[in-house]
């Protein structure tokens, strides 16, 4: 693969339910081209955490995935209320969940770490009342 | 550990997946925070919870299980098992509660986490 494959997708941010469509969409294009289970897990798993994030925090935003030969990127951007304090965010078991969302099986301050633990590089910009972008890099071989 | 042998063990009913119960299982886990299965769960095969919403099943499907078992007589809504069945897993559900079924399965040789008996 010598040129870059970009998969664009919109998160919905008003329907929970549908939450993750995007991730499994993912994993089904990155099965297509021949990669390795391992790495498909990865990425599927980071993406998904982000774009539950993306829903139950930011109202919903964008998610690029882009296949080079040697890597894969995640890129998500959503317009939410930003993260005022992004390491304390890193934390694990630090939420701003609500309960309604932990009622549902989220928000035990676990998305940001586990984003981080299964990808290679991960880059958080975040500006409070205009959104964050968080980049995520998924070496191949 | 068969899924046909976890039906029988939870006297569970298929919802399903009938024709994945001669399928191998090698180890489960249970819980019913679905960002903890996430963190913590590595090669299980098996999720038992008692959490009912469509993100039960893309959990498993992005930790790549193969069954889910509802406890407590939980059911999936229609919409849950329609993404059960695109991603080929088998659904059972069980009235026992998740201590007691997790722990039959595991006295009968289900571990978690690659941990033996």
């Amino acid at each position: 693969m010598s040129e870059s494959l970009t998969f664009h997708y919109d998160v919905d941010g008003e329907d929970f339910t549908s939450a993750g469509q995007a991730s499994v969409q993912v994993k089904k294009n990155l099965r297509r081209l021949g990669i390795s289970p391992d790495i498909i897990r990865q990425v599927s798993i980071a993406m998904y955490e982000g774009e539950i994030n993306m829903v139950i925090h930011a109202g919903g935003g964008k998610a690029d995935v882009i296949v080079t030969e040697d890597k894969i990127e995640i890129i998500l951007a959503d317009k939410g209320p930003g993260i005022a304090d992004v390491s304390l965010a890193m934390q694990e078991g630090y939420s701003t969940a609500p309960d309604s969302v932990r009622s549902l099986g989220f928000g035990a301050g676990m998305g940001l770490p586990n984003m981080k633990r299964y990808t290679d590089e991960m880059t958080i910009e975040s500006v409070v009342g205009q959104g964050t972008t968080i980049k995520m890099t998924v070496k191949l071989a | 550990m068969k899924i046909r042998t976890i039906k029988e063990l939870l006297n569970a009913e298929v919802i399903c997946g009938d024709d994945l119960l001669d399928n191998d299982v090698y180890s489960a886990c249970g819980s019913d925070m679905m960002s903890d299965v996430l963190a913590y769960v590595k090669d299980q095969a098996v999720l038992l919870t008692g959490l009912v919403n469509s993100q039960v099943i893309r959990t498993a499907e992005m930790m790549d299980m193969v069954c889910i078992v509802f406890v407590r007589s939980k059911h999936p809504t229609d919409e849950m098992v329609e993404l059960a069945k695109e991603s080929s897993m088998a659904v059972l559900t069980t009235d026992m509660r998740l201590y007691e079924a997790c722990g039959k399965l595991y006295v009968n040789g289900l571990v978690g986490n690659g941990r033996k008996l």
